[in-house]
């Protein structure tokens, strides 16, 4: 698979490989009473109920003993539905937010004793970007530089460099405030890239782009990685974002690190089973027994099945849903090999909340 | 394919055994062939070693005066392009306190503290009233963020910010003042004195303005405060203070505002006392050191939550 070859050969060039970000048993509870960033209601809805996440109770532990290492070079992707703690653990990650206890280590700083050092190995791009709102495009940008420490002409020069790679440049004299939202997450995306850092730290940074958009951040970050040798670290809710940039992906759910693999060694979890949608024209027909004993093992939303079911079964079950009565009632049917999304219903994770692309 | 992924999943299952607390290796028997794994945890445990010994290098920090600068230059741009409509209201505001007293001052000292109020009233309004909802709104937002991840000194984003605030009310009070100055016939000669308590006063009121969005709990709070602040600028600076009751006097005295209106007012006499306006200035100067300490105390506090 293509991710295998290309992280080998990027780690061919460093040796030894250490560990860009060591994380160990890190947990973090939010207080009862706090100020809430996210509503509680999100978490309501998604129907995930959680011990410690009753309201008036002790607070939301939203990260759990979180335990993870990141190699130098790698580029590494966070998983997991709404609230699964992701931003939380960036945060820690960053020196944004103290853990309640657990170590953080950064290419051999440790972040927990000393998180003023963070903002000189890494930089940070968070979910929520109000800082820039008001700038241009080109200032957002090259403002950041200078921050990042940058003279004017280098500042400028990056600036430059970043809004054309990333497709920007005809932008550059908008205000952010007046961008379109995956346009403005475009630019504070270039804003994180202005001023080299050996790691990249990014909260959903392709959240609300287009395919191009997207593409031409992959690109950005795989090309750090290849000349630079650049380690990142992202968030991502996109399934098809984790399965074809990522060379590893931790899955968190309810603050619990519930799977770390590569996406093909994730996807070799769920076996050689393959998945089965099933999309009935007004409802299943029940009375056809092969369709009801398929619905004991689908999971149903709407007119939607989705079944997850060893090969030969799920020849059988096309077979089944494809003849007489049962394909009168159908309006739609495909099989896929698993993706992250099966493996993450696997896992027992409520599967909610991850975009399929 | 497989196999690469495989085995870089185990060395990363190693990796991790490796940083664990060493009460787990008791569990180590347990899990598949002895042999090879152990191995593969020495070889992780050693390239871990080696990264301890040798941290990354770190990135310089942004020095004090060039990241100021850089603040300051996106601050002003900002200000232009989302304040200009606010700055026609603060100017126009006092204009018209200065057009409702003309009427019940009669001259002499009177009329000089309304000139000199209503021009750093506009210092008030953008300084203090804005600054506190825009660092109220930026911390609300996750905006902090931002700058706490980037290696630049608290007091650049606090004096920045400030400066750039403080610079944008000049148009205002030069108007301001001119055009009171006219209204009740005083001598203008003395105006260049604006050249220091527009930034004295300025930096006095945004430092208080930044710390009141910064220290409040929510940015509603920040705004009202913001806004409690404006009028207090407004009633205690334009009304002359010797009619003033005792303990408003006294709350008169402690509004870092005052000590520039006192000052500019001085600037309005025939022939200024520029002794005390100097030592006004100095209070105003001291005060303003104070608040943007405050503030910037106020930012490093509101950055690490
Ligand atoms: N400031 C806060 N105060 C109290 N609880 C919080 C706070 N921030 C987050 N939480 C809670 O902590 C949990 C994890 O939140 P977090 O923001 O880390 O989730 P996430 O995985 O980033 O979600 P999303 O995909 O929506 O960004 C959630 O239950 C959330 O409600
Ligand atoms: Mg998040």
């Amino acid at each position: 698979m293509g991710t295998g070859t290309r992280q080998q050969t990027a780690e061919s060039v460093r040796t030894p490989t250490r560990a860009a970000v060591r994380i160990a048993g890190l947990v973090k509870t939010y207080p009862a009473s706090g100020r809430r960033r996210h509503g509680p209601g999100l978490n309501l809805l998604r129907g995930a109920p959680r011990t410690t996440d009753v309201p008036g109770a002790a607070g939301v532990r939203a990260c759990d003993g979180v335990t993870l290492d990141v190699r130098e070079g790698e580029i590494f992707g966070l998983l997991g539905p709404n609230g699964a703690g992701k931003s939380t653990v960036v945060r820690q990650l960053t020196g944004l937010m103290r853990p309640d206890s657990g170590t953080v280590e950064v290419l051999g700083h440790d972040l927990v004793r000393h998180p003023e050092r963070a903002a000189r190995i890494l930089a940070y791009l968070g979910q929520e970007s109000a800082a820039l709102d008001e700038l241009t495009v080109a200032l957002a940008a090259e403002t950041t530089g200078r921050l990042r420490g940058l003279d004017a002409s280098a500042a400028r020069r990056e600036r430059d460099d970043v809004l054309d790679e990333l497709g920007l440049t005809a932008l550059a004299g908008r205000p952010l405030r007046k961008l379109s939202g995956g346009q403005r997450r475009l630019a504070c995306v270039a804003s994180a890239l202005v001023g080299e850092r050996p790691l990249l730290v990014l909260d959903e940074p392709t959240t609300g782009m287009d395919p191009v958009a997207r593409r031409a951040v992959w690109s950005a970050l795989e090309r750090r990685r290849a000349e630079r040798g650049a380690t990142v670290v992202l968030v991502t809710h996109n399934v098809m974002e984790a399965e074809t940039v990522l060379d590893r992906v931790a899955v968190l759910d309810r603050g619990r690190v519930i799977a770390c693999d590569t996406p093909g060694g994730l996807k070799a979890m769920v076996g050689g089973d393959v998945r089965l949608d099933l999309v009935w024209r007004d409802r299943a027909p029940l009375d056809v027994p092969q369709v009801a004993a398929l619905a004991a093992h689908a999971t149903v939303s709407g007119r939607r099945w989705t079944l997850r079911l060893a090969p030969e079964e799920a020849r059988a079950a096309v077979d089944a849903v494809t003849a007489g009565r049962a394909f009168a009632a159908l309006d739609d049917f495909s099989l896929a090999t698993p993706s992250l999304e099966d493996v993450y219903l696997a896992l027992g994770g409520s599967g909610e909340g991850l975009v399929k692309v | 394919m497989s196999t690469v992924a495989s085995a870089q999943a185990q060395a990363a299952q190693a990796g991790r055994n490796g940083t664990g607390e060493r009460a787990q290796s008791g569990d180590e028997p347990k899990r598949g062939g002895p042999a090879a794994p152990a191995a593969t945890a020495d070889a992780a445990d050693a390239a871990t070693a080696a990264a301890t010994v040798a941290p990354a290098p770190l990135a310089p920090r942004a020095r004090l005066w060039p990241a100021l600068a850089a603040v300051y230059r996106a601050q002003l741009s900002r200000a232009r392009v989302a304040r200009i409509p606010l700055l026609f209201v603060a100017t126009f505001q006092s204009l018209g306190i200065m057009v409702l007293m003309r009427g019940v001052v009669d001259g002499g000292a009177e009329s000089r503290a309304v000139v000199a109020g209503s021009a750093v009233l506009v210092v008030a309004f953008v300084a203090l009233n804005l600054l506190a909802q825009y660092f109220g709104r930026l911390r609300a937002g996750g905006g902090l963020d931002h700058y706490a991840t980037l290696p630049v000194p608290a007091a650049a984003v606090v004096l920045g910010a400030a400066g750039a605030y403080a610079s944008f009310t000049v148009p205002g009070v030069l108007v301001t003042a001119v055009a009171g100055g006219v209204l009740y016939q005083l001598p203008l000669s003395g105006l260049w004195v604006l050249v220091a308590v527009v930034p004295l006063a300025g930096a006095a009121l945004a430092g208080l303005g930044a710390a009141l969005g910064l220290l409040a709990p929510k940015p509603e709070i920040a705004t009202l405060c913001g806004q409690l602040g404006m009028s207090a600028a407004l009633l205690l600076g334009v009304l002359p203070g010797g009619h003033l009751p005792q303990p408003v006097g006294l709350l008169r005295d402690l509004l870092p505002s005052t000590y520039g209106v006192e000052a500019l007012a001085r600037g309005f006499q025939t022939r200024p006392d520029w002794g005390h306006a100097a030592l006004d200035l100095g209070v105003c100067a001291a005060v303003g050191v104070v608040s943007l300490a405050l503030a910037t105390w106020a930012y490093r506090r509101a950055a690490v939550r």
